[in-house]
């Protein structure tokens, strides 16, 4: 599902490389954490599946496509099967629930009678039936993070990336996110995570994979943070 | 239903903005109002000189004591050149006939001079009036002229100014155009910066690139094509105003503008307008935005 090959990501400027010749491979199906210390690479990682940076050496594969010769105008419709969550949420503030995932159906171009049918669906299914009118201000922190976990997944993509998800949450908060992208994955989804959240990681006990100055330290199935 | 989003975002921008979508559309009308005249006086450069050229002849004033046998010699030259489309040998008799008629409202001057007294000519027209220099190469030497007079001299100077308001004009309108593009590119910049959380969320679900960029597009090319309109009814008030009715009498000497060719300018500035603005605006977005 995503092979990663000798990859090395030098940034410009930069004095050493934030991936120095990472090779990894991640079945379909899998739930993996990245985990690492700020700055070991590891958000350098998620950049590189979105191809919203090129690498430097190397090879990414992602959904049997070549994503490092992949071109520019191919993007687009290369991240429709990706899905996306991130610590900040990036939702639209000046739009609700409902309408913030119909957004990423409607400017794919589905139609709104698609949008009607699949969005209370998907924002039941991450528990906010009876909220889909409700402005991202007027949600709670979890709450937000279950839009934008909602907005991800309304394709029913094959891979979920999702960018330090909790690290802007509570204990508690953080651990029904945890639930949710738990469940995401058993619909057969591939998750792929990146976090410092020791407790996330331990109770878990999915596969880890440990980035530390752009290299892996350690790779374990069933893992915990260490 | 992506048409009527777009449509409404083109709306939303022009709005949001809107005293720079003003200025936007100030600059680019005064720029496409000088492109348009600068063209509409290229034109009627070109019709006057199909107009008077077609009138225009070389005069080949003969020395008074020419022989007979010389004037048929540079006769029959003239007839065997290529470059002449017809020439006529004017007698001065004939030469009194006509300064009778062009002098007939002061009749003392015209008893006062005689046939003897006015020179006989040739009047020459060219197939090409461009050619006179290669035609007056030809027949200059020959010992029975005196004088070659090329009435196509005169004309030039008028065209010469001409020339100078177009080349003037078309100064303006490049400055005018140069201010024009910094307010397409700044309004762009603007817009995206205002709308960069969507435009965020639109890149990360993989909407098209044409469809993120066609707003700002449209938003551009909209204010390109009112600029263009309103450049284009300036441009026509004006030539009604100026020319058919207060310098009346100017253009009935060079020629009248046909409201052809200004309603020919529509299209043109809408053209114009519409794809400089459009161009500047997705060359910004590359830069901007870079999706």
């Amino acid at each position: 599902m995503i092979q990663l090959e000798n990859v090395t990501k030098t940034y410009p400027k930069a004095s050493r490389p934030s991936l120095d010749n990472v090779s990894v491979g991640i079945e379909k199906g899998e739930f993996v954490f990245f985990i690492g210390p700020s700055g070991s690479g590891k958000s350098t990682i998620i950049k590189l599946l979105l191809k919203e940076v090129q690498a430097t050496r190397g090879k990414v594969v992602v959904n049997a496509k070549d994503v490092t010769s992949l071109r520019s105008w191919k993007i687009p419709q290369f991240r429709r099967s990706i899905g996306c969550v991130f610590q900040d949420f990036r939702l639209l503030p000046n739009r609700t629930a409902y309408e913030n995932v119909a957004f990423a159906l409607e400017v794919i171009g589905k139609t709104k009678a698609v949008a009607r049918r699949v969005v209370p669906e998907v924002l039941e299914l991450v528990g906010l039936g009876g909220k889909e009118h409700r402005y991202p201000h007027e949600l709670s922190g979890g709450e937000q993070q279950r839009v934008a976990v909602a907005r991800a997944f309304v394709n029913r993509p094959l891979i979920l990336l999702a960018d330090e998800p909790t690290g802007n949450l509570d204990p508690d908060t953080s651990v029904e996110i945890m639930r949710l992208l738990d469940r995401i994955n058993r619909t057969g989804t591939t998750v792929v995570m990146v976090t410092h959240d020791s407790n996330i990681v331990n109770q878990m006990r999915r596969r880890v994979i440990e980035i530390e100055s752009g290299r892996i330290v350690r790779d374990q199935a069933r893992g915990v943070y260490g | 239903m992506r048409v009527k989003y777009v449509l409404n975002e083109v709306l939303v921008g022009l709005w949001r903005n809107v005293t720079m979508t003003v200025a936007m559309i100030i600059t680019m009308s005064v720029s496409l109002t000088m492109l348009g005249a600068s063209v509409l006086m290229y034109m009627q450069v070109d019709r006057m000189k199909d107009f008077y050229y077609g009138e225009i002849e070389v005069s080949i004033f003969l020395v008074d004591n020419a022989e007979a046998g010389q004037v048929a010699a540079l006769e029959e030259k003239l007839k065997s050149n290529p470059l002449v489309k017809e020439s006529k040998h004017e007698t001065k008799e004939e030469a009194l006939e006509r300064f009778k008629v062009l002098y007939q409202d002061s009749p003392d001057f015209v008893n006062a001079v005689n046939a003897d007294s006015l020179p006989e000519s040739f009047r020459v027209k060219l197939k090409n009036p461009e050619d006179y220099d290669k035609f007056a190469q030809d027949v200059k030497g020959d010992a029975a002229i005196q004088r070659i007079i090329d009435q196509r001299e005169l004309l030039q100077k008028v065209f010469n100014i001409f020339n100078s308001v177009q080349l003037m004009s078309l100064v303006v309108a490049a400055v005018m155009a140069f201010a024009a593009l910094l307010l397409v590119g700044n309004t762009i910049q603007v817009a995206a910066y205002s709308k960069r959380r969507e435009v965020a969320v639109m890149k990360l679900v993989g909407a098209s690139n044409w469809f993120i960029q066609a707003p700002f597009v449209l938003e551009a090319v909209v204010a390109g094509l009112v600029g263009a309109i309103l450049g284009f009814g300036a441009l026509f008030i004006g030539k009604i105003v100026l020319l058919d009715n207060k310098l009346q009498a100017l253009t009935a000497i060079l020629t009248p503008v046909p409201n052809g060719n200004v309603v020919l300018m529509l299209p043109l500035l809408a053209g114009v307008g519409a794809v400089v603005s459009a161009g500047t605006a997705w060359i910004t977005l590359r830069f901007y935005l870079k999706v």
